[in-house]
């Protein structure tokens, strides 16, 4: 059954949000299309930004890899014309800056920093977050572990438990 | 002595004459073996979402341990009436005309008890899933099978249903998005099928547990066609839609008189349908529809992918409109479907269901389930490629997945 045009790039964008790794021609064979037109789709999507990158998730412990990550809460002095944008985009431009949120509440901007370990973190945030004009506090929460990220649970060991036959 | 009595002499005739399922040899085969990848399974491959396994957990925080109602929670059948209504626009009054079973399979079998007498017929479409002939035998009726075929699209025609009619016939078995063939029926074939039943007075017994896995156009309910609710027992369940088959929670649908007939039935011997599941069910239909809206989205993208893989190594298939089987032709390799099933697991250790274990007219076919991981589809696709290829059969294409 052909899907209906209109719902085709959502159909696209499921699959794709589901395994990134899946191939042009297996979503044009799972929606029964030309692979021609799902990749002009996708290269579409992709130039509106609607798909904005294509992660990997990784547990980094499971290689012993040490990885330590910190949830900052920045407050910041709002500036005229720009409110929180510009110090947002300065915060974003570090490698070690996962993700930048702007929030409600108590705090302004939820910061995600990554680094080898504490240490490398705390200077982060003391020498160069802390530091930029207009950033008025942060409060460094260190991640102890991460059991889900991103719609995926890490230590999911659901196992197919069903008979191998069944009427 | 030394041998010992055969008891076997007491038991029910009826049982002791019922051949065992056509599948119980795979069953012995697949369990010597590892490394199988199963096609052969009727159920989702979902585990039943979070928020209805949580719901099921706090009713027993909060000490849910109790019967209910025979009939069943009054607050899950006016749940169930309300969907009915929405879904279907058939109206169903929660006290009097619902009864929540333990699965469809009870209310199936509560069904043929209360309607049956001995010798009355029913007539199902074949193939047809395993239970229907038998449970028709235990009530001591006699299931009368009407052969469907490919070219047909696997749906019971009018005429075909006007054939096999006899003074005795009773029941009109269906169910449709069908179980193995998926093979769904429109509106308008089903009101020429009701219109037979009309006029020869029967009941229908419409199993629509696959209703919402239908994937081409709308689901049509038996009940909800002119003149149908009053002579229609519609049998539906969680099991399928909420991937809740391991709960055991279907229910009943029908006019007054029926339920109250199986009613009987079931509290002498059901009593009820367990109390937490019916929780989880509860919580299923209030809050499920999201959930069950994803699957029923992965079952369609496998469904295309199933089919035109098998297409492409040359075994012809129906194209399944409902439920989450294909049910191919496999007379290209020369082999009967219980020796395509078999070499198929020796060689390549897919397992899937030989078309006869499902009656006479299911023979050159087989039953795979999609119900799977693409991942897993896609291995088993290959492997069959490979398997009908060394039959000489003309391989146009191998799924690339």
């Amino acid at each position: 059954m052909p899907v209906p045009s209109k719902s085709v790039d959502k159909e696209i964008l499921a699959i794709l949000e589901e395994n990134a790794r899946i191939s042009l021609p297996e979503i044009a064979f799972m929606l029964n299309m030309d692979v021609e037109e799902v990749a002009r789709r996708v290269r579409e999507l992709e130039e509106r930004k609607v798909i904005t990158g294509y992660l990997t998730l990784v547990n980094w412990e499971k290689v012993g890899e040490e990885r330590v990550c910190a949830f900052i809460e920045v407050r910041t002095q709002p500036q005229r014309d720009v409110g929180y944008d510009a110090v947002a985009e300065r915060i974003s431009r570090f490698s070690e800056v996962r993700s930048v949120r702007l929030m409600s509440g108590a705090y302004d901007l939820a910061v995600i920093v990554e680094g080898r370990n504490m240490r490398e973190v705390s200077n982060f945030v003391a020498t160069r977050l802390a530091t930029i004009e207009g950033v008025v506090s942060t409060t460094t929460h260190f991640v102890l572990k991460t059991y889900k990220q991103d719609g995926v649970i890490f230590e999911n060991e659901e196992e197919d438990r069903r008979l191998v036959i069944s009427p | 002595m030394t041998g010992k009595r055969d008891w076997s002499e007491k038991l029910n005739p009826v049982v002791r004459h019922m051949p065992p399922s056509g599948i119980r040899r795979f069953f012995d085969l697949v369990a010597e073996m590892k490394g199988v990848i199963s096609l052969g399974v009727g159920e989702p491959d979902f585990i039943t979402p979070w928020h209805i396994r949580e719901a099921c957990i706090y009713a027993l925080e909060k000490g849910y341990t109790m019967y209910t109602s025979n009939q069943g929670l009054l607050e899950l059948r006016e749940a169930i009436a309300r969907d009915l209504d929405l879904t279907y626009g058939v109206t169903y009054d929660a006290r009097r005309e619902l009864l929540v079973t333990v699965g469809v399979s009870e209310g199936l079998d509560l069904a043929m008890r209360a309607l049956l007498a001995p010798g009355d017929e029913v007539l199902i479409p074949e193939p047809s899933y395993v239970s229907y002939a038998p449970c028709v035998l235990m009530a001591g009726g006699v299931p009368v099978t009407m052969p469907t075929s490919m070219q047909n699209s696997f749906r019971l025609t009018a005429d075909t249903l006007e054939k096999h009619i006899t003074p005795r016939s009773k029941i009109l078995l269906l169910c449709y998005p069908n179980n193995p063939t998926g093979a769904v029926m429109g509106r308008r074939d089903l009101l020429e099928v009701a219109e037979v039943a009309r006029a020869h007075d029967l009941i229908v017994i419409s199993d629509e547990i696959y209703d919402r896995l239908t994937y081409v156009g709308q689901h049509t309910c038996m009940a909800s066609l002119p003149g149908m609710q009053e002579r229609t027992v519609l049998l539906n369940g969680f099991s399928k839609a909420y991937a809740m088959t391991g709960w055991r929670v279907g229910y009943v649908a029908a006019n007054a008189d029926f339920i109250a007939a199986m009613t009987k039935i079931h509290q002498y011997t059901m009593l009820c349908a367990p109390i937490t599941a019916q929780m989880a069910a509860l919580e299923a239909l209030q809050n499920g529809r999201e959930s069950m809206q994803k699957m029923v989205q992965q079952y369609s993208r496998r469904r295309h992918l199933v089919v035109q893989g098998l297409r492409e190594m040359g075994l012809p298939c129906f194209e399944p409109g409902g439920a989450f089987y294909a049910f191919p032709d496999i007379t290209p390799t020369g082999l009967s479907s219980e020796e395509f099933a078999e070499a198929l697991l020796r060689e390549e250790k897919v397992a899937l269901v030989p078309g006869n274990a499902f009656g006479p007219s299911g023979e050159g076919h087989v039953r795979l389930s999609y119900a799977s991981s693409l991942d897993d589809l896609g291995e088993a696709l290959r492997r069959m490629a490979r398997f009908v290829k060394k039959r000489g059969v003309q391989v146009r294409a191998v799924v690339n997945m």
